[in-house]
């Protein structure tokens, strides 16, 4: 907060929802992550960017400490949501993730049903209390995935036979059940074609309204279409982070300013 | 001429041939290699491919009809009426080969002149006792026409020998003639060699067909000889087993159903030790363990695969089995009579299949993608719960098939039920009783002293049968579940 | 897309702290650890029952390499010897002889027991016979002092071996309490004593009543046999079926169905194997029975298909790069094969052959039906040729063998066997596994 320079540019007053100090990865003897300090806010959606192996993925794993299930990985640095740090030894990695839904690259619906696979997560974390909640957990989740028009009659079947962009729309359904409060998304839309992306995108918008979104994309004109704030990635350092039109008509950093004339990446 | 001279001449001309044929070759080209259209080495082994190969074929062709023919040939001379007396043309052949064999070691012996084992005869000597001197043992007095049949069997065999070396080598000659006169400079040798060796791998790989069509031969032959003698119906469907010993005091119980029972109980409370065991440490050591002790307890595990079968069998006996009794047995609780029961071959056949489930289990619940992982730990699932609640219902047919595998291998296994499960054929549901399997009756039958062509002996091939196809069954079923499965994630 | 405003702001999330744990998290996190620990007693419990089994092993085998000796000197005289030739029970009368040079020497060292026949028959079994064909065969050592090792009987050794004590003997027809009077006075006066079995690795098998003479060494020796015939056998067959499907065949019915049979041959019972081994070789083609070479014929028909399996996935290890480079160079299909592809390859087919033959070293069942079972090893095989079709055992089926002899005395000697068995198999494993490390190849 007392950097100067985001202040500055601040347009909106949303208050932050994600803030990160001096982070660093190690992946075994590689360093992934440089020394990034990051303030992300809520009911915004923020994009990473950046050339492939920059690390916006790795970052982005670490705000809900998906990290930890990959033996290799130390990661330092203080990483706070709503003021707590989340890599405190009194955390509970699981609840964590509970408050920060995380949505894949690839759609990777579980190989159950439609309905099973939005229930999975409300199921475990205890959220409904007897079967017709579920039932409105389910049917909410799905409306706010945009998917419920199109499988609201065929609950029943396996989420594996849906196309493409459905699967990934219910694996956002799958992720806002639990109620989370950021959502973060690993290139969601890598593995779709274009009308599908189309929608997802469309969905993004719509969730901003009720949550932190952070997307790592490595889409320029998507991160353009969907975010406000934008955070550019290189070489495991954080090298520009603002508003997302500054970033791409005024950067600063002449890296930024490359990658984004095409001439890295 | 003894069989090792004939390869050995076969080889002979083979070398020459190979020789002989480079040479030609090299001369047609004036000496100089790079006119030749392949390698001298290739016109050599052309020439000597010619020599081997069809000589080798009509060789062994030759070697699995000249029994029959023989065979045939005997049995026509032998009167019919030999036959119906209560035995059958197996019992009868199998006495006239005795003789030949007993006939064949005299003259070797040198107690008997060529000419007198052709003019023997029953009138004259006491054939038993004379093959008896030179350490034949027959079982009966022979009869004259056993001996003439045996001396016929002799002659033919001795005729045939004769006719197959001269053959045999009259074709390894001609094949090499006929290579050695296209070894020219523009023959194409390797083309020839290389088309050869293609046939020869074919042959190799066609030797599992042929060890499947064997076993099936096998089994088949002797299961309807079986059933000629004893009726299937009473087979399949009797719940007693009771064979008379030496196939003369009265008829035998050969009911199949005790067997299988005793099959199907060992083999439940093996996969019954081996599955959760196994299961969980392959859940263990696929999704908890580091690398550290993955490194180690997996190979440690494994070694409990590569132990023999006997191993286990002898640890049921003599291990497991008086500690059971001592559990189990008079002086505690009362439930185990002696130390070979279900319980004993059943707990040590469970400990041999756990390292076949873990491994088995572990690489099916490898392969769930770890996206799979990812969107339940994205949850906020814990471990536990994305182990049962995600990766076991995306692995369940593999494991399935895993299991189903498993139960395979303990339906066929041997060694531990013949040294622990004990030798009663019994329907009863007390896990602590001495009962027995299809694989121990197989053993026990063909190891006895029973006739190979008598009810008690013949009913080991209709148990082999039942065997094997229960478990090619099994296999076939558990190997389509886990390539199903394994295609769904490809 | 009016669905996504459907609850934005409805319940102000409860905002629970992440630093305390809810009731749920707790209950959850005690679920998973038990499951946790379920996985880890699992592998404790696989990794005691292997503990269990080498202790059993090692514990009830190693006696087996040590022997309680009967070493006693003495002369026969040349009309001793005639005396006893003349009798009926000619061994009987030799079995007096020993005892009286027995007492005579105990008497000499001044020890006084009291023993008869009976006793000395209990602890060294029947000496006679050894006694008696050693003079038949040396009647030149008549009148001279020899020096007799006599094997103690198996209650005896397991008196020196601490397996038995004076307290926990029972009075049987195999050993007396007072017996052991004797046997500690025989050791006082340095007759008896312990040394090391040779004899059970280098001898062979003895009769069904001297568990103390028994050896491996027969069996070894068959089962050496037996694994040349399965090398020389299944190494070129499997390797040439191996090329062909992994590099010749076209994707046909016919490749379809060798496969399919060769991934079912892998998982037939191995007495299915021994049937057929019975019942095509020996009855149909007319084999010898209990011949290593037939049991050779059957291991290598059970082993061929562990032996493709590994050979393929082997030669599928070498890069196609490999097979286009000879190719490119104007190499026939065939030559870049055994040019290039085999060579590279052959470190992973002799590790996969080394662990097939290990596979088939240790198979019993199929011998049991080919009869080496019933067979008593008692002999070495005179010649190259007669160590394939003499009949013989083989180690495992030795060892089933014993462990169906009547006289417990064999189970020692089972255990034993068992451990020679598995330094054999041990060998093998840490072979193929040295193989593997030194030339193996990542590309």
């Amino acid at each position: 907060m007392n950097d100067m320079r985001i202040v500055e540019r601040k347009v909106d007053t949303n208050e932050v929802k994600i803030a990160a100090k001096d982070v660093q990865v190690f992946y075994g003897d590689n360093h992934a992550i440089k020394d990034v300090s990051v303030e992300i806010e809520d009911k915004t959606v923020t994009a990473f960017i950046g050339p492939s192996g920059c690390g916006k993925s790795t970052f982005l794993r670490c705000i809900n400490r998906m990290n930890d299930t990959i033996d290799v990985c130390r990661v330092k640095g203080d990483i706070l949501i709503d003021g707590e740090d989340i890599y405190d030894a009194k955390v509970d990695p699981v609840q964590l993730r509970a408050k920060v839904g995380m949505v894949f690259q690839k759609p990777n619906p579980f190989p159950k049903s439609i309905y099973d696979n939005v229930a999975y997560g409300p199921k475990i974390h205890g959220l409904a209390k007897n079967k017709a909640d579920l039932d409105d957990i389910v049917e909410n989740a799905l409306r706010r995935g945009a998917i419920w028009d199109e499988v609201k009659d065929r609950l029943h079947a396996p989420g594996t036979g849906l196309s493409g962009g459905q699967q990934q729309r219910l694996c956002i359904a799958r992720a806002v059940a639990t109620e989370p409060e950021v959502l973060l998304m690993d290139e969601p839309c890598s593995a779709l074609d274009p009308i599908a992306t189309a929608q997802v995108e469309e969905l993004i918008d719509e969730l901003r309204k009720s949550y932190s979104v952070v997307i790592v994309t490595h889409s320029m004109q998507q991160a353009a279409r969907v975010s406000q704030k934008t955070a550019f990635f290189h070489l495991g350092n954080l090298v520009e982070y603002g508003e997302t039109s500054n970033i791409f008509t005024n950067p600063v950093d002449p890296r930024t300013e490359s990658y984004i004339t095409g001439r890295i990446g | 001429m003894p069989f090792t001279w004939l390869l050995l001449i076969l080889a002979a001309i083979a070398v020459v041939g190979y020789q002989m044929g480079r040479s030609r070759a090299l001369k047609s080209a004036g000496g100089d290699r790079r006119v030749l259209h392949s390698l001298p080495v290739y016109y050599g082994s052309n020439v000597a491919m010619w020599a081997i190969v069809p000589a080798a074929a009509v060789l062994i062709v030759w070697l699995l009809a000249q029994p029959f023919f023989v065979n045939s040939r005997v049995l026509a001379t032998l009167p019919d009426t030999m036959v119906s007396e209560g035995s059958s043309i197996g019992l009868v052949m199998s006495d006239v080969r005795r003789v030949a064999d007993g006939l064949d070691t005299a003259v070797a012996q040198g107690a008997m002149s060529r000419d007198e084992a052709l003019s023997l005869s029953t009138e004259t000597s006491d054939v038993r006792e004379r093959l008896g001197d030179v350490g034949v043992a027959l079982g009966s007095a022979v009869s004259a026409e056993v001996l003439k049949g045996a001396q016929l069997y002799r002659t033919l065999n001795a005729t045939g020998s004769t006719l197959m070396t001269v053959l045999v080598l009259l074709i390894a000659l001609g094949g090499a003639a006929y290579a050695y006169s296209r070894s020219t400079a523009d023959f194409r040798a390797r083309n020839n060699v290389e088309r050869g060796i293609l046939a020869l791998l074919i042959a190799a790989a066609s030797v599992a067909i042929l060890t499947t069509i064997g076993i099936l031969f096998a089994l088949l032959f002797n299961t309807i000889e079986f059933f000629k003698l004893y009726p299937a119906a009473d087979f399949f469907f009797g719940t007693n087993w009771a064979p008379s010993f030496s196939g003369r005091g009265g008829a035998s119980d050969l009911g199949v159903l005790p067997l299988l029972w005793g099959t199907f109980y060992i083999s439940f409370i093996a996969l019954l030790v081996a599955v959760p065991i196994g299961l969980f440490s392959a859940i263990y050591l696929s999704e908890y363990a580091g690398p550290k002790v993955r490194g180690i307890a997996k190979p440690l595990i494994e070694i409990l695969a590569g132990i023999p079968t006997i191993v286990y069998g002898l640890f049921a006996l003599l291990t497991v089995g008086p500690l059971l009794v001592s559990m189990f047995g008079k002086e505690t609780l009362g439930w185990m009579q002696g130390g070979t029961a279900v319980m004993t071959a059943g707990l040590v056949m469970g400990i041999m299949l756990i390292p076949f489930v873990s491994s088995l289990s572990d690489d099916i619940i490898n392969a769930v993608p770890q996206a799979m992982r990812d969107g339940s730990y994205g949850l906020g699932a814990t471990k536990s719960e994305t182990i049962r609640q995600v990766i076991l219902p995306a692995a369940l047919p593999g494991i399935v098939g895993a299991i189903l595998l498993a139960a395979s291998r303990a339906i066929g296994e041997t060694m531990i039920v013949v040294l622990g499960a004990g030798a009663a054929a019994r329907l009863s549901l007390n896990p602590f009783e001495a009962m027995t399997t299809i694989t121990a009756k197989i053993v026990s039958q063909l190891t006895g002293d029973a006739d190979f062509a008598s009810p008690e002996a013949l009913v080991a091939f209709a148990l082999g049968m039942t065997l094997f196809v229960l478990t090619l069954g099994l296999n076939i079923f558990a190997l389509y579940i886990v390539r199903k499965y394994r295609e769904q994630y490809d | 897309m009016t669905d996504a405003s459907m609850t934005p702001t409805d319940a102000p999330k409860k905002k629970s702290s992440l630093m305390a744990q809810d009731a749920r998290t707790r209950k959850r996190n005690a679920a998973e650890t038990r499951f946790r620990m379920y996985g880890m007693a699992a592998i404790a419990v696989g990794l005691l029952f292997l503990v269990f089994l080498f202790t059993s092993i090692l514990r009830s085998g190693l006696p087996a390499f040590t022997q309680t000796v009967v070493d006693i000197e003495f002369t026969l005289t040349q009309e001793q010897f005639d005396t006893a030739e003349s009798k009926m029970l000619k061994t009987g009368e030799y079995q007096k002889i020993f005892v009286n040079a027995l007492s005579e020497q105990l008497d000499a060292r001044g020890l006084d027991v009291a023993f008869d026949a009976k006793a000395i028959q209990r602890i060294v079994g029947k000496p006679g016979g050894t006694i008696r064909s050693f003079f038949l065969e040396n009647p030149d050592r008549i009148g001279t002092p020899v020096s007799f090792e006599l094997a103690a009987s198996s209650r005896v050794d397991g008196y020196f071996n601490g397996r038995m004590t004076r307290d926990t003997l029972v009075d049987s027809r195999f050993l007396m309490a007072t017996d052991l009077d004797l046997v500690d006075a025989l050791e006082e006066a340095g007759i008896i004593g312990g040394a090391f079995n040779w004899n059970f690795i280098t001898g062979t098998d003895s009769g069904v009543d001297n568990p103390g003479g028994a050896g491996l060494g027969a069996s070894v020796i068959g089962s050496f046999f037996m694994m040349l015939v399965v090398l020389f056998l299944s190494l070129p067959i499997g390797v040439a079926a191996s090329i062909y499907l992994e590099e010749f065949a076209p994707k046909n019915r016919w490749t379809d169905l060798i496969e399919v049979n060769i991934s079912n041959l892998a998982a037939v019972p191995s007495i299915v194997f021994g049937i057929l081994g019975l019942a095509v070789f020996i009855q149909f083609a007319g084999f010898p029975q209990s011949a290593p070479l037939v049991g050779g014929l059957v291991l290598t028909l059970m082993t061929l298909p562990t032996i493709i399996i590994s050979t393929r996935a082997s030669l599928a290890a070498v890069p196609p790069s490999i097979r286009d480079a000879a190719l490119g160079v104007g190499a026939s299909k065939m030559q870049s094969v055994f040019h290039h592809v085999l060579p590279l390859a052959m470190p992973g087919i002799l590790t996969g052959t080394i662990i097939g033959l290990a596979q088939a070293l240790g198979e019993t069942a199929p011998l049991l039906l080919i009869g080496m079972v019933g067979f008593v090893a008692r002999e070495y095989p005179e010649t190259f040729v007669g160590g394939f079709t003499d009949a013989n055992s083989a180690m495992p089926a030795q060892i089933y063998t014993w462990a169906s002899r009547a006289d417990p005395g064999f189970y020692e000697k089972a255990w034993g066997g068992i451990i020679i068995l598995l330094l054999f198999l041990i060998t093998m494993n840490a072979i193929a596994v040295v193989l593997r490390r030194r030339f193996e190849r990542r590309w």
